[in-house]
């Protein structure tokens, strides 16, 4: 979340599309009401008519899979009708940049597109720049190779007609949702989106994002309080955990994982770091170096050193140009050439899309470890449905961790807050906390490699000094995740003696001077304390509900990030009464004379970019400080798939043309091709809609919940909901069991004929969608009978995260 | 103090209309004030944050400071700013989490082909989980690729997980595979 759940609140339109808040995450709903009781808009978009639906104001359904083409048409609703943000768009957006002449769209394609790799050579999007790589702008976004006139042009096909016939929302209803929608391009005015895995699991997923960020600038949301980019983060910790990294293509703290071509420390530095000759921008990744070197002292310690670069070597490196995503690992592992396995406090045999593939792929290890709470489908895998166990030689070693109140240590929460939590109880019987049986692994490789094995460099060198009286230390970790002086040092005129927090990441050095496991968490735990364990229940002085000492949260405690757009160039807010920041420096003669922000901790203290006289200040930094031009990107030219969302279909859809387009799905999508990555596009076997969901009750693949009797009783069978319509084709009663097929599997479900689905008026056919939760698996309940939605679900996905397109396939239902 | 199945279901009825369970525990009248002695007298006061969705809710954990010293009650902190007291259906049934006999409380081990599981003793399981690693990883560690250049990997191991663990846990767990040399490293925030 740009944004964070109690500023929920504070908005004057809330579209919940690709969510379902009131039942998946049902106390953030508090805030949705109290912006309804203060005058507030609820708009609810989806599939099917959910609880959250019952609350809003407006509800309107589309087909699974069609959210661009949906929001191309607000794009082109609050174009042609002015409804945008003009300053902001011109002040803040890199809609004024100029595009070079080699951009072209044409066909479903943009240009560089490379059919035999089916891959796109993004040099052609590029921004025509000056002698010093500036971008050439002109902010009265009237000239034609100007973003803002490419974006308008290439959203001019997104008619209501059209949209209509490839979402089966009435044309009504988008219209009365856009004009909804887009009033928050009123200065003073702040639009929200809250949206979820209903928007991240598609082949356009990312690209479904994108045009709502595209929105949100237009309409100057970005920033503001009640406003916001703000993703629905699913686990409890699944902010924290990507911060820190457990991901391929990342380390701690949004660094690159080093590619094998950057060959030395330099190199990969050299690479990874952006470079402005713009003064006015701030680029704040140029101190990219900092972070990186910083992480490797906290990798290394004092085995770190400038001499044998700080240890850069001993870390593996990637192909370049080759992904080493979910979907790729588990299609390697099916192949066969991955031997040896960790499962940790994860479920794929459940949660993975195309189940089915990846059961079939862990038969295939030497050997797995399953640390869980609960035995699992993914550690019992052996002994599930159609396996037979004398065949099946992995190895299996199951260790049982603790729940967490029976251990310390913080998580991150989806509006980016660091809460600490402390031990309740003792771990259960033998299991132990998660920090233990890492440490004590950690400790047996160090002994096991101890007199050589290949390349022993990496884990002999490994600072693990996190024990305290022999047991894991989660402060230890917390304080070497905040970062240490390893040494006195001087920095910005301050002396700082060895072994002393680093009180905020603008401390940090390149020069091996300071460690640091993850720069973003830099502040968190300083010589003041453990931030994250603050609990003031004392406002900010603008009373939005940011509550800067409960807890903490990144970056520097920042609560609502790009929160310096939230101001007009003279650093005034553009709404009066939520006002997330104010510039309040004295002014003499019409200019600023010092520096002073109030509110939220300002997205940098530097002066505004204008003086209260109009006159232009040359000390002063664009407000969108992490891009490289300083700019919020309406164009984004790093994207896989093109710097402008496309409407394509799924890869498994209802109809064989794509309405916008003749390209029928994302032409770059990642396509897998076992034999058990079936498609069926138009097949009549297989003819209805499907998509995937959870329930209140149950937690993703219910491991923690399905185990417990008291949200078992409220929702102990996996289901399927169809409407009258279809349930009356297919004879099927209220309550009865049936079975759904994908071209992958099938999955028996009980049957609910509701009125929450209703069938979509596609191009003038009537197409039937139905939906299932995901909370499932053979495992628990005992009956063995409940199993898991992604049996059917595709392993394909999204070309820029390779998130599985699990939102939107295709299946058939039958009675039994 | 138990919840009883009817009065739970009453009090998570609620949810139903995608409404937020307000601190189940405080409200049950015929058993307050006995339960009130429990917390109080008999019990030790934790906060702890909701290990289910991402809104990061504040409850109260009260621990038994006598017998088996397991947890008597979990309730919605009515100081944490975000939830007020408020759990929806997952986050007041917490306290089923952790006092569960469905869960492993032992290290377990399954032989090629078997069965069955067997049970065995930390020492016994993370020391040949070390010993399979450095097989597996020394059998076809990866110092060059294709291309001759360095790349000091391992493709033979992989890992899945955890947004379930806490922030320094994932910190060591990342650090201990990249010493390893895995690249396969995955979880959660993936799909």
């Amino acid at each position: 979340m740009t944004n964070h759940w109690i500023d929920i609140k504070n908005s004057d339109c809330i579209l919940i599309m690709g969510s379902n808040a009131a039942e998946n995450h049902p106390v953030s709903f508090k805030y949705v009401t109290e912006a309804q009781k203060n005058g507030a808009k609820l708009i609810s978009v989806d599939p099917r008519f959910t609880r959250t639906s019952s609350k809003a104001d407006i509800y309107t359904s589309l087909r699974s899979g069609t959210d661009i083409a949906f929001l191309g048409g607000m794009m082109k609703y609050i174009l042609d009708n002015n409804l945008y943000n003009q300053e902001y768009v011109a002040a803040y957006t890199n809609g004024p940049f100029l595009v070079a002449e080699s951009f072209k769209f044409e066909d479903g394609l943009f240009s560089g597109y490379d059919k035999e790799k089916h891959k796109y050579d993004k040099s052609q999007w590029a921004f025509q720049t000056d002698g010093n790589g500036v971008p050439k702008m002109d902010r009265s976004l009237k000239d034609p190779r100007c973003v803002f006139q490419l974006l308008k042009k290439h959203f001019s096909r997104y008619n209501t007609k059209l949209v209509s016939d490839i979402t089966g929302t009435p044309e009504a209803d988008l219209l009365k949702v856009y004009k909804t929608y887009g009033a928050s391009g009123e200065k003073g005015k702040a639009a929200t989106i809250m949206y979820a895995m209903g928007w991240t699991q598609h082949t356009v997923g990312t690209q479904n994002i994108r045009t709502m960020a595209i929105i949100q600038l237009l309409l100057g949301n970005m920033g503001v309080a009640g406003g916001g980019v703000n993703a629905l983060r699913g686990e409890s910790n699944v902010q924290g955990s990507t911060d820190h990294c457990l991901l391929w293509h990342i380390w701690p703290g949004y660094l690159k994982t080093p590619r094998a071509s950057n060959v030395s420390l330099a190199a990969y530095n050299e690479k990874w770091t952006p470079q402005s000759s713009d003064p006015l921008s701030a680029n704040w990744w140029q101190n990219y170096p900092k972070y990186s070197v910083s992480l490797l002292k906290s990798f290394f310690g004092e085995t770190a050193t400038a001499e044998n670069d700080f240890g850069y070597e001993w870390l593996p490196k990637v192909d370049d140009g080759k992904a080493y995503s979910w979907l790729d690992l588990f299609d390697e592992m099916y192949k066969g050439t991955i031997k040896g396995f960790f499962a940790w406090g994860q479920n794929p045999a459940c949660s993975g899309s195309n189940a089915g593939k990846v059961r079939k792929a862990l038969a295939k290890l030497d050997w797995m470890v399953n640390v869980n709470i609960f035995d699992n489908e993914t550690g019992s895998f052996w002994e599930g449905p159609d396996m037979d166990p004398a065949a099946i030689n992995t190895e299996v070693f199951m260790l049982p961790a603790a729940v967490s109140v029976e251990k310390e240590g913080s998580i991150t929460n989806s509006g980016r807050w660091m809460q600490w939590r402390y031990q309740g109880p003792k771990p259960l019987g033998n299991s132990r906390p998660d920090g233990d049986i890492i440490l004590e692994l950690g400790n047996k490789l160090k002994e096991a490699y101890k007199d050589g094995g290949a390349f022993p460099e990496p884990i002999k060198n490994l600072k693990w000094d996190y024990f305290t009286d022999g047991q894991y230390d989660p402060h230890k970790v917390a304080k070497e995740i905040n970062g240490y002086f390893v040494k006195d040092t001087e920095v910005k005129g301050k002396t700082f003696k060895k072994g002393t927090l680093v009180p905020s990441f603008a401390y940090l050095l390149a020069d091996g001077s300071t460690s640091s496991a993850n720069w973003l968490y830099c502040n968190s735990y300083t010589e003041k304390g453990n931030m994250a364990a603050r609990r003031s229940q004392k406002d900010a002085p603008n009373n939005i509900g940011l509550y800067p000492e409960f807890s903490w949260c990144w970056p520097v405690n920042r609560r609502i990030i790009y929160n310096r757009a939230s101001v007009d160039l003279k650093g005034q807010p553009w709404d009066e009464k939520d006002w997330v920041v104010k510039f309040a420096g004295d002014s003499a003669n019409g200019k600023y004379v010092s520096k002073k922000w109030i509110g939220d901790v300002p997205d940098g203290g530097w002066y505004p970019q204008q003086n209260p006289d109009g006159s232009t200040r040359k000390d002063a930094k664009y407000a969108f400080i992490m891009r490289k031009h300083g700019h919020a990107q309406i164009f984004g030219p790093g994207r896989a798939d093109g710097p402008f969302p496309e409407h394509y279909e799924p890869l498994e859809c209802p109809i064989d043309k794509n309405m916008l387009n003749p390209q029928r799905v994302n032409p770059v999508a990642p396509v897998y091709g076992a034999d058990t990555d079936a498609f069926a596009t138009c097949d009549p076997r297989f003819p209805y809609v499907a998509t995937t969901y959870r329930v209140s009750e149950h937690w993703q693949t219910g491991l923690m919940t399905r185990t417990q009797s008291y949200l078992m009783e409220l929702q102990p069978q996996m289901f399927v909901e169809m409407s009258e319509a279809l349930a009356k084709l297919k004879e099927i009663a209220n309550g009865e069991r049936v079975m759904v097929s994908s071209a992958r599997g099938a999955v028996e479900c009980t049957a609910i004929v509701t009125k929450r689905f209703t069938p979509f008026k596609i191009a003038g056919a009537t197409i039937h969608q139905v939906g299932m939760p995901w909370n499932y698996g053979w495992r628990w309940p005992k009956t063995g009978k409940e199993d898991s939605a992604n049996l059917l679900t595709p392993s394909t996905g999204d070309p820029n995260t390779r998130i599985p397109e699990t939102k939107a396939f295709m299946v058939n239902v039958a009675r039994i | 103090m138990d919840v009883t199945r009817r009065t739970f279901i009453q009090v998570t009825g609620a949810t139903a209309a995608g409404l937020a369970v307000s601190g189940l525990g405080f409200d049950l009248m015929p058993v307050k004030a006995h339960a009130q002695m429990l917390k109080t007298k008999y019990a030790r006061e934790t906060t702890t944050i909701c290990p289910y969705c991402a809104v990061g809710c504040g409850a109260i954990v009260h621990t038994s400071k006598r017998g088996d010293g397991r947890v008597i009650n979990i309730e919605g902190d009515p100081d944490h700013v975000i939830n007020r007291g408020s759990l929806c259906s997952k986050g007041a049934s917490l306290k089923q989490l952790s006092e569960n006999a469905n869960r492993i409380t032992e290290p377990m081990y399954r032989a090629p082909g078997a069965k069955k599981w067997q049970q065995v003793s930390w020492d016994w399981a993370l020391s040949e989980i070390a010993q399979r690693v450095k097989k597996t990883r020394d059998a076809n560690f990866t110092s060059k690729n294709a291309k001759g250049q360095v790349v000091n990997r391992t493709t033979d191991i992989a890992s899945v997980g955890s947004a379930a663990l806490d922030n320094e846990e994932c910190w060591i767990y990342q650090a201990m595979l990249r010493a390893m040399g895995l690249v396969y490293v995955e979880h959660q925030a993936r799909i």
